[in-house]
C-alpha cells in the first residue's frame, strides 16, 4: 500500500510540475467544444441534438492525451525496472498510475462537462446524467488506454499507434456513455446504459492492469 | 525464481520439419481450393435460384457470407496462436500469428466491400450503419491495429508477444463490442432496412454456400502456409545477416 | 549519527545458478553457466561489449527468463515477493525528470520497501546532500548517479546488482562506490557488479564472460 500511494503521489506531483496536468486537458476539451459550432453552424437545436455524442467524443480524445507518455517516460528512465522489484505486484502499481491519470484527466473533465453542456444547449435534465456518465465511463477509457500505453511502451513514435490500437476498443464505452446522456435528454430512464457503463469500467479494472503488466514484462524479455 | 522450459518444444518448432509438412500439404490445398471455387461459383451463378425479392443480387451472398465467417475464423486461429506464443513460447505460433493477420484483414475487407455492393441495390445506399456491418467494421479496425503493431516493433520476438496480448484483449472485447453495437442498433434502428439474411435459407442455396465456405477455408490455409514459409525464410535471412555481422575478428 | 552504509548486518540468501543458457538476437551469450555466491561475497563481471554482462544481471534480477537453467535464492523468507530482496542499478538510474532528487529517492524508497524519511541521510551519505532540492534534470550525469545510489541506502536490501556502477562518476564517486560495496559485503550482503574498473576488495570473486572458455 505504501508503494502504491508513493506512485500515486509521485504521478500527481509530476502532472502538476510537468504541466501535462488537469488544466491542459480541460483547455483541450474546451477548444474541441468551441470548434463544434464553427464546423456545423450555429443552429442551436441541431447542436443540442448532437451535444451528448460530441461531448463524449471530446472526452474520449482528451483522455488519450498524455497516454503515450504514461508508461514510456518511466520505461526510458528505468523506473519500471524498479516497479518490478517492488514488494507489490506490477498490476497493482499500474492501477495507481491509471488512477493518477484519471484524476488529472477524466475527473476534472467529468466535473466541467455540464458547464460545456450548457454552452451546447444540452437539455437541463441531462446535465447531471452527463457528469455521471463521464464519471463512471472515463475510468474505462483510461484503463483501455493503459493497455495501449503498455503495448507501445518501447516505441519512439507510439502516440499515433496507441490511438489506433485503443480507439476501436472504446466503442462499447462510447455507445453506452453517449446513449445514457441521449436517453436522459429525452427524459427517459437511463439505468440500463448506466449499468452497462459501470460494467465496462469494472471489467476493464480487471483486464487492463493484467494485460498491461503482461505486456510490460514481455517487452523486456 | 527462474525455471527453464523443456527444450522439446524447440524440436517441434523446427522450421525444416514445418517446411516439409507445408510442402506436402500446399499442392493438395491449392488443387482443392481451385476445385471448390470452380464448383461453388458454378453453383452460385447457374444452379442456385434467384431470390424472389432480391433477384440476382442475392448471389453475392455466396461471396459475402463465407468471407464474414472466415474473418471470425482467422481471428479465432490468431487467439490460439497468441496463447501458443504467450503460454508455450512456441516460435511457430509467432509465425502463424503474423502470417494470419493480413489474411484475416483481407477477408474482413472482402466482407465489407461485398456487403457494400450488395447494399446498393437492396438498401439503395452503399453504406448503412447496420449492426452487422458496423461490427465487422470494428473487427477490421482491430485487425489493422494488430498489423500496425507488428510493423512498429522491430524485434520479432517482442512484436509477437505484444501482438499476442493485443489479440487476446481484442478477443475479450469483440463479444462486448458486438453486444454494444447490436444494442445501439436496436435503439437507433433506421426506418426501413432490408435484412441481408433471412433466418431460413433454402437448401438449394445452402449447398453452394457451404462449398464456397470450404473453398474460402482451403484458400486461407494455402495462403497461410505460403505466408508462414515466407516469414520463416525472411527470419532465416535476418539471422544469417546478423551472424555474418558477428564473424570473429570483425567485431568492433 | 552512524552512516547508513554500516547500519546493522544483512541477512542475504545464497545464490545458486545452474546450467544457465541465454540467447539474444539469435546469438548464444552463454550456456551451462554455473555460479554460487554466498552471503558476504562480491562478484565482479567482466567481458567485452556484447558478451552478456547486462543480460546476466537482468536475468539474476528476474527481468528476463533464461532459455535454460535455473537461478535460485535460498533460504528466502516466504513472505517476500519475487525481487523483493534485490537492488538493481542499471544504465538508467530510475530517476524521473521533473522531480527533485529528494522526491525521487523518497519515491524509490517507498516503492522498494524502505523508509522515505531516510532519503535525506542517504543523499548526504552519497555526497548529494546539497543537491536534494534540485530537480534531477539539471544534475550532471555523475550527480544523477550519486542520487541513484542513495536508494541503495534508503531501502536496505541484501542483494545488490550493479550494472556499470562507476559510469560518469569522478574519482571521489568511484571511491564512494567501492566503499559502499565493501561495507555491504562486510555486513553480509551480496554484490554482483559488472565493471572493468578494479574493485580492490580483499575477498572477491571474478567471472569473465565472452572468453573462449565461456
Amino acid at each position: 500500500m505504501k508503494a502504491w500511494l508513493a506512485i500515486l503521489a509521485r504521478d500527481l506531483r509530476l502532472a502538476r510540475r510537468v504541466g501535462a496536468g488537469a488544466e491542459l486537458g480541460l483547455v483541450f476539451f474546451l477548444i474541441l467544444v468551441s470548434l463544434l459550432p464553427f464546423a456545423i453552424g450555429a443552429d442551436q437545436r441541431f447542436i443540442s441534438r448532437i451535444a451528448p455524442a460530441f461531448l463524449w467524443l471530446s472526452a474520449l480524445l482528451a483522455t488519450l492525451l498524455g497516454l503515450d507518455r504514461l508508461l514510456q517516460a518511466d520505461e526510458e528512465e528505468g523506473v519500471l525496472d524498479q516497479f518490478l522489484l517492488a514488494g507489490a505486484p506490477l498490476e497493482w502499481l499500474l492501477l495507481a498510475k491509471a488512477l493518477a491519470h484519471w484524476l488529472v484527466t477524466g475527473l476534472p473533465l467529468s466535473l466541467v462537462a455540464p458547464l460545456l453542456g450548457l454552452m451546447l444547449a444540452i437539455e437541463p435534465q441531462a446535465m447531471i446524467p452527463l457528469a455521471l456518465s463521464l464519471l463512471v465511463g472515463t475510468p474505462a477509457l483510461t484503463l483501455i488506454g493503459l493497455i495501449g500505453a503498455a503495448l507501445t511502451v518501447s516505441l519512439k513514435r507510439g502516440g499515433l499507434l496507441l490511438s489506433v490500437l485503443v480507439l476501436p476498443l472504446t466503442v462499447p464505452t462510447l455507445i453506452f456513455g453517449a446513449t445514457l446522456v441521449k436517453e436522459a435528454a429525452l427524459g427517459r430512464a437511463f439505468t440500463t446504459p448506466l449499468m452497462l457503463l459501470g460494467g465496462m469500467t469494472l471489467l476493464m479494472l480487471v483486464i487492463a492492469p493484467v494485460s498491461a503488466a503482461a505486456a510490460l514484462r514481455h517487452a523486456r524479455q | 525464481m527462474n525455471e527453464s522450459r523443456p527444450t522439446s518444444w524447440l524440436q517441434l518448432a523446427n522450421p525444416a520439419v514445418f517446411n516439409r509438412w507445408a510442402d506436402r500439404l500446399l499442392w493438395p490445398l491449392v488443387i482443392a481450393t481451385t476445385g471448390l471455387f470452380a464448383y461453388g461459383l458454378y453453383g452460385t451463378f447457374f444452379v442456385s435460384p434467384a431470390d424472389y425479392q432480391q433477384g440476382d443480387t442475392v448471389r453475392i451472398m455466396y461471396i459475402h457470407v463465407p468471407a464474414a465467417w472466415l474473418a471470425l475464423f482467422v481471428y479465432a486461429g490468431m487467439v490460439l496462436s497468441a496463447l501458443g506464443t504467450l503460454v508455450f513460447r512456441h516460435p511457430m505460433a509467432d509465425v502463424a500469428q503474423k502470417a494470419a493477420a493480413p489474411l484475416g484483414a483481407a477477408f474482413t475487407l472482402v466482407c465489407l466491400i461485398t456487403g457494400s455492393i450488395w447494399g446498393k441495390p437492396t438498401w439503395g445506399t452503399w453504406w448503412q450503419w447496420d449492426a452487422r456491418m458496423t461490427s465487422v467494421l470494428v473487427l477490421l479496425l482491430i485487425y489493422l491495429g494488430i498489423m500496425a503493431l507488428w510493423r512498429a516493433v522491430d524485434d520479432p520476438l517482442r512484436a509477437a508477444r505484444a501482438v499476442a496480448i493485443l489479440t487476446l484483449v481484442g478477443a475479450v472485447n469483440l463479444p462486448i463490442i458486438k453486444f454494444s453495437v447490436d444494442w445501439w442498433y436496436t435503439l437507433h434502428q433506421p426506418a426501413s432496412v432490408f435484412r441481408l439474411d433471412g433466418p431460413t435459407i433454402h437448401p438449394s442455396m445452402l449447398k453452394p454456400l457451404m462449398i464456397m465456405a470450404l473453398g474460402y477455408l482451403t484458400l486461407y490455409l494455402s495462403l497461410l502456409l505460403v505466408r508462414m514459409k515466407t516469414e520463416l525464410t525472411l527470419r532465416r535471412i535476418d539471422r544469417l545477416q546478423r551472424l555474418a555481422a558477428e564473424i570473429p575478428g570483425e567485431r568492433a | 549519527m552512524a552512516p547508513l552504509s554500516t547500519l546493522g548486518t544483512v541477512n542475504a540468501p545464497a545464490l545458486a545458478i545452474r546450467g544457465l543458457a541465454m540467447t539474444r538476437g539469435y546469438r548464444t551469450l552463454f550456456r551451462d553457466l554455473d555460479l554460487d555466491l554466498a552471503p558476504g561475497q562480491v562478484l565482479q563481471l567482466t567481458g567485452p561489449n556484447g558478451t552478456g554482462k547486462s543480460t546476466l544481471i537482468r536475468l539474476v534480477a528476474g527481468f528476463l527468463r533464461p532459455d535454460a537453467g535455473s537461478i535460485r535464492w535460498s533460504p528466502l523468507p516466504e513472505e517476500l515477493s519475487p525481487g523483493e530482496w534485490l537492488h538493481y542499478s542499471g544504465h538508467h538510474e530510475g530517476l524521473r525528470d521533473g522531480l527533485t532528487a529528494h522526491d525521487n529517492v523518497c519515491t524509490l524508497a517507498s516503492l522498494l520497501g524502505g523508509d522515505p524519511s531516510r532519503a535525506e541521510a542517504a543523499l548526504a551519505e552519497v555526497g548529494a546532500g546539497p543537491l536534494a532540492e534540485l530537480p534531477v534534470e539539471v544534475l550532471s550525469a555523475g550527480q544523477r548517479r550519486r542520487v541513484a545510489l542513495a536508494r541503495l541506502l534508503a531501502a536496505p536490501r541484501p542483494v545488490w546488482l550493479l550494472d556499470e556502477p562507476f559510469t560518469a562518476l569522478d574519482r571521489d564517486g568511484q571511491a564512494l562506490v567501492r566503499r559502499l560495496i565493501a561495507a555491504h559485503a562486510e555486513a553480509g550482503g551480496i554484490v554482483i557488479a559488472a565493471t572493468h574498473q578494479p574493485l580492490d576488495l580483499p575477498e572477491m570473486r571474478h567471472l569473465a564472460l565472452g572468453g573462449p572458455a565461456a
